[in-house]
């Protein structure tokens, strides 16, 4: 299978207050299609690593490939470019901007991308929100949501690009049983359907535990795989 | 539209009050330095024109010699070691062949002789001092525009007749003198004539009306007991009065006599105006600063409290310059709408200021629209709305995304 992530030896070191080695020659890879998960103790090193793969840390050592591309190095405007196109993201909070309506929470990430137009992102982002059972809040301001349906537009904002990867940090920490499962089947479903990349860090055992790949760190080192 | 504009008119219009407020201060900024700049302009051309009423752009006239050594010798001592003002007469000699050669300064427009002398008005057994002022009536009336402070009878009669005399209202009203009557002159060189009065001025200026007269040149020769080539000043008009300073060296060296431009010799005059523009100047800009300030913390305000937009906008692929564009599109939109409304109100206060009777030397309010000053307010007001949002969307841009999610 064709690797969509892959690190080669990434060190990084934490100066404040003390100098802390916190990743120790990390090497991995990550296959198109997988629905990986991250698993660890707090301090472990995984949403640390989990940035450093967003691209949006790039204060570390090692080498770090997306779509088979070396993108240490390259400047912040050509990171926010690839993040843009090929990652989407899903926080523990949903980060929606509250002032705008959901479809246009959603259409964010392409208005920015200027691949489609308006409106054939608009329909984009309707079948989106239709795919996390959002259609009807369409149209409300991010605010006015739940909690778990404000999560599940973050989810929409996240896909609205069909990017090669989504990245989640605790994606499922606010969440209730019934909420966490349709976020599960919904990435699983991506996974599987639409090839796309799932990584996911958790606290979740149960989430883990379902993923293709577990990846467990302590003290900066992957100490186990679990397939 | 552009995500960048939609996003920063979504912040605009979603803290409407926030956004009327800094909108208000840069208005109320820009009104006020406007306003301020228009009525230093209105000053300085009301104190022109009053100057100029008495004033010419340059004066050319002898100037007192001192008495130098009469041998110079730079070992010893000069011989006359007390210098003394060398007795002379201050007649411009063959003033002339001076006026041509005056005249031949591409800047000058018009050159006319004048001989100033102090009198007593004499009628009946009252006697006051005064100042006579021989002039050429037409040309004395381009160059200091008297006929337009005549309030009786006509500057221009003063050519019909040698004998005819036009004077201060103060004046008149110290002799009670009317239009044509006579009034009895004597000159410090025992001279009397008897001019008939056929104007009367008032230029507001209550010590130049209680004294000052004009009579014809040659009246004034005969006055002083001179012949008609003696002439005390030449009166300069140029073409640019503000750059009359910068002629009068040309003009030295041309006529061979001291050239005075109208600011040396009022230099008192000058630096009160001088004074006044700093303060004005000053003043204004602290207030258009002062609304700087005032976009500055409100879009400080708004990059602290939209902080996880930032970030999530930057984790989607924003760049840092996006995030710029989005708090500088902000804060243009605030100082465009300030600016405009400042010029709308600007321009109500001028309307309703103009018609404002002030009286006294200025009458109505000195101010008008200047269009140059509403221009340069545009400019600085947007210049610092520039800066002020400047400062704030750098620091936006500046955000790192990994720092707000891992709180």
């Amino acid at each position: 299978m064709a690797t969509i992530v892959e690190t080669k030896n990434i060190n990084k070191y934490f100066y404040d207050p003390v100098e802390f080695h916190v990743l120790k020659n990390v090497s991995f890879a990550v296959s198109r299609g997988e629905f990986l998960s991250m698993i660890g103790k707090s301090g472990s090193g995984k949403s640390t690593l989990l940035y450093i793969l967003s691209t949006m840390d790039t204060d570390y050592t090692g080498e770090l490939y997306i779509d088979n591309e070396l993108v240490t190095g390259f400047d912040l405007d050509k990171l926010a470019m690839i993040r843009n196109e090929k990652i989407g993201f899903v926080f523990q909070f949903h980060y929606l901007l509250p002032e705008f309506t959901c479809l246009k929470n959603v259409m964010l990430p392409a208005l920015k991308f200027k691949k489609l137009s308006t409106k054939e992102i608009e329909q984009k982002a309707y079948q989106k929100l239709e795919l996390l059972g959002l259609a009807d809040q369409a149209l409300k301001t991010a605010n006015k949501l739940s909690g778990g349906q404000q999560q599940r537009v973050a989810i929409a904002r996240a896909l609205i690009n069909d990017p090669a990867i989504i990245m989640c940090d605790e994606p499922t920490g606010n969440l209730d049983s019934k909420n966490t499962k349709i976020v599960f089947d919904t990435f699983k479903e991506l996974t599987v359907n639409m090839n796309q990349t799932i990584i996911a860090v958790t606290h979740d055992e149960e989430f883990a535990k379902n993923t293709d790949r577990t990846i467990e760190m302590m003290d900066g080192m992957i100490i186990k795989h679990t397939s | 539209m552009n995500i960048n504009v939609d996003i920063a008119s979504t912040y605009l219009f979603s803290n409407k009050k926030l956004t009327m407020v800094a909108v208000m201060g840069v208005l109320l900024g820009m009104s006020i330095y406007i306003f301020m700049n228009s009525l230093l302009v209105g000053f300085d051309r009301t104190s022109n024109v009053s100057i100029f009423k008495s004033t010419p752009h340059i004066r050319i006239y002898k100037d007192d010699e001192i008495s130098k050594p009469l041998l110079e010798n730079k070992a010893s001592k000069s011989i006359i070691i007390n210098p003394k003002v060398v007795p002379s007469s201050n007649t411009i000699i063959n003033y002339k062949d001076v006026m041509s050669l005056a005249r031949k300064h591409e800047e000058v427009t018009l050159v006319t002789p004048q001989v100033t002398a102090t009198v007593f008005f004499n009628t009946g057994k009252i006697q006051i001092p005064g100042m006579i002022v021989g002039v050429v009536p037409d040309e004395a009336d381009i160059m200091f525009n008297i006929s337009s402070t005549i309030i009786e009878g006509s500057f221009k009669d003063l050519k019909k007749d040698i004998n005819s005399i036009a004077i201060g209202s103060g004046v008149a009203e110290k002799l009670s003198l009317y239009i044509g009557d006579n009034i009895s002159v004597s000159s410090a060189k025992g001279v009397i004539r008897n001019l008939k009065v056929v104007a009367i001025f008032k230029t507001n200026n209550s010590a130049v009306d209680k004294s000052k007269t004009y009579i014809h040149l040659s009246t004034a020769q005969q006055l002083q007991k001179e012949n008609n080539v003696y002439v005390t000043d030449l009166n300069v008009a140029v073409k640019k009065p503000e750059k009359a300073d910068e002629y009068t060296a040309d003009l030295s060296q041309f006529t061979g006599y001291k050239a005075e431009g109208w600011k040396q010799a009022n230099e008192a005059l000058m630096a009160a105006f001088r004074m006044r523009k700093i303060v004005i100047t000053f003043v204004s800009y602290t207030i258009l600063i002062v609304a700087g300030f005032g976009i500055y913390n409100i879009l400080n305000m708004t990059v602290s409290q939209k902080i996880n937009d930032i970030a999530i906008l930057k984790a989607m692929g924003f760049k840092g310059k996006d995030v710029i564009r989005i708090f500088l599109t902000q804060a243009m939109s605030i100082g465009v709408m300030g600016v405009v409304g400042g010029m709308l109100a600007a321009a109500t206060l001028i309307t309703i200021l103009r018609k404002v009777y002030i009286g006294g030397d200025i009458g109505y309010f000195p101010i008008d629209y200047e269009l140059s000053k509403f221009i340069q307010g545009v400019v600085v007001g947007l210049v610092i709305t520039f800066f002020a949002g400047y400062l704030p969307a750098k620091k936006a841009a500046g955000v790192d995304p990994v720092s707000i999610f891992r709180k």
